[in-house]
């Protein structure tokens, strides 16, 4: 659907990493997290990031987000926005209503008080939780919650969003609807010209096949990139299609050689 | 069509949901709620009463040491009858929260600064618990010193007894704030001041709360303990006329003052218990009740 070329040009990327290392302590005992790790993500492209546990998957978003700084090499985000970044966990703030924990991007950016209301009006909205906005988060299911970080990254505006394993934790009948919500949102966000940029991580290599218009293998222990196919399936999707099982059967061969590889 | 097929999978959803979020059992009334929360207080009470009274009429000490309850709770209707019991009141709390008041400002401020400096935290982190193991009347002859028998001495103490368990309560909040939070705060756009505003000081509340608990605790025992040794002329508090009870001999009123101590201290915990219940409550960390 997006008809991106094979090689996307650094100049007009919405993330462009190159050469990015990533080194935890110094001495002896450094660990290389990532190494020399270069991927360029086009505007309004959906990108997963699959790698066995240990790989640096989620050192890479860390760095992305600007939470964590590069030992070596360079990330460029279009227009110097400020990703928008979604854990496995909802990381919401139990001391708000789920209203609240929309509105703290808002007010951070500044936003008047009545502009922030119809924000979060809309926003919750958009996630299918209109009438939960008094909710505690502690009332709410996981896939509630899920959803409800999804509406406070959003509120950030932010062209980019980094989603490490975001639906990890949840049940896979709520995880297939989320996938849905997910890809409507994007491919909505992208038809109205303000393309939404997305690199998501995931273990699990048929939520990539499901999700992405490209996979990026990620070697474990240090990450490097070793593998990358596009997905050229039409969408929506469905996690039970054969199009998707046949990818996700071949990334899982990738990744079956890379793990082999380690001896484990 | 297909956004009909999605309408109906989040039904369903919230089918599964709403099954999952049937955490809400019914509640009991509140009388009976209430009930059922006093009795056992109430039959405690009465036994220790019962006990009392058993050990009065069994002659263990003397009618003149050890009065009868029916006695102190007359002694104590007539005191609450004059002026002198809301007049040592009306001193003994304003004390209570000029000294507390003051400890909380402190404390907090300095709570503050450790939890953020580095330098700070290593000179005095280790001083502020040690303060805290201090007792406070260890302080009084020092105090009284420096200030002679007057209020200071009194307020002094009062505020060094609480400030170190406040000040603790604000360094163990900031300290065990989920990291995970605070990354979620940086990403929305929260820096320096404003992480602190929106996640660090709200995520650090339950714990600055039990800080203000125990820090009352501590103000509480402080100022007893300088109302009986630091005595000014013309000041009749509390324990001022706890100490001229014992010194006329006047047993009942002895217990009556202790009886007004110990109720003062309960009620103002009662109020931080409240306020740690109902943040606890907000953030769902009570499983029932």
């Amino acid at each position: 659907m997006t008809s991106t070329t094979t090689t996307p040009e650094s100049a007009t990327a919405a993330v462009a990493l190159s050469g990015v290392t990533k080194v935890y302590g110094r001495g002896a005992d450094a660990v290389v997290a990532l190494d020399r790790v270069s991927l360029d993500v086009a505007p309004g492209e959906f990108v997963c990031l699959v790698g066995a546990s240990g790989c640096g998957k989620s050192t890479l978003l860390n760095l992305v987000a600007g939470l964590d700084t590069v030992s070596g090499g360079g990330i460029r985000v279009a227009g110097d926005a400020r990703p928008g970044l979604m854990f496995q966990e909802p990381a919401l703030f139990p001391w708000l209503t789920v209203g609240a924990n929309v509105e703290v991007p808002l007010k951070l950016r500044g936003l008047a008080s009545a502009e922030r209301k119809a924000r979060v009006a809309e926003l919750l909205d958009t996630v299918h939780l209109r009438d939960f906005g008094h909710r505690r988060p502690h009332e709410l299911s996981g896939g509630m919650r899920q959803r409800v970080a999804l509406a406070r990254t959003l509120a950030l505006d932010t062209p980019v969003l980094l989603m490490d394993e975001p639906f990890g934790a949840l049940d896979a009948m709520t995880r297939d609807v989320l996938h849905d919500e997910l890809e409507r949102l994007w491919t909505t966000r992208n038809a109205t010209g303000r393309p939404l940029t997305v690199l998501f991580v995931t273990h699990n290599v048929r939520e990539a096949a499901r999700l992405s218009d490209r996979i990026v293998l990620l070697s474990s222990r240090p990450g490097r990139v070793i593998y990358e196919t596009r997905v050229d399936i039409a969408r929506p999707r469905r996690i039970d299609s054969t199009e998707v099982a046949t990818v996700a059967a071949e990334v899982t061969d990738r990744l079956r050689a890379e793990v082999g590889r380690h001896g484990h | 069509m297909a956004t009909d097929n999605l309408v109906a999978q989040n039904e369903t959803i919230s089918g599964l949901d709403a099954l999952e979020n049937a955490s809400q059992q019914k509640l009991p009334g509140r009388a009976s709620r209430i009930w059922s929360l006093t009795w056992p207080k109430l039959t405690a009470l009465a036994f220790v009463v019962a006990i009392w009274q058993v050990l009065v009429w069994a002659e263990w000490k003397p009618e003149y040491a050890l009065p009868a309850p029916l006695t102190v709770a007359q002694d104590l209707w007539s005191w609450a009858g004059t002026s002198a019991l809301w007049e040592g009141l009306l001193i003994t709390l304003r004390r209570a929260a000029y000294g507390f008041g003051a400890a909380v400002v402190v404390g907090l401020l300095l709570g503050s600064a450790v939890a953020r400096i580095k330098v700070l935290r290593a000179a005095l982190g280790s001083m502020i618990t040690a303060l805290q193991t201090m007792p406070s009347i260890a302080w009084f002859p020092l105090a009284i010193l420096l200030f002679q028998l007057n209020e200071q001495a009194i307020f002094f103490v009062v505020v060094l007894g609480a400030a170190p368990s406040i000040a603790n309560g604000v360094i163990h909040g900031v300290d065990y704030v989920p990291p995970l939070l605070v990354r979620a705060g940086r990403n929305l756009g929260a820096r320096g001041f404003s992480l602190y505003r929106y996640v660090i000081a709200p995520a650090a509340l339950p714990a600055i709360v039990a800080g203000l608990k125990q820090g009352w605790a501590f103000a509480w025992r402080s100022l007893m303990a300088g109302e009986l040794l630091v005595i000014i002329a013309k000041s009749t508090s509390i324990g001022v006329q706890l100490t001229y009870a014992r010194e006329l001999s006047d047993a009942p009123r002895v217990i009556s003052v202790m009886i007004v101590i110990l109720i003062l201290g309960l009620l103002v915990d009662l109020l931080f218990t409240k306020a740690d219940h109902a943040i606890r409550r907000r953030w769902g960390l009570l499983d029932r009740d």
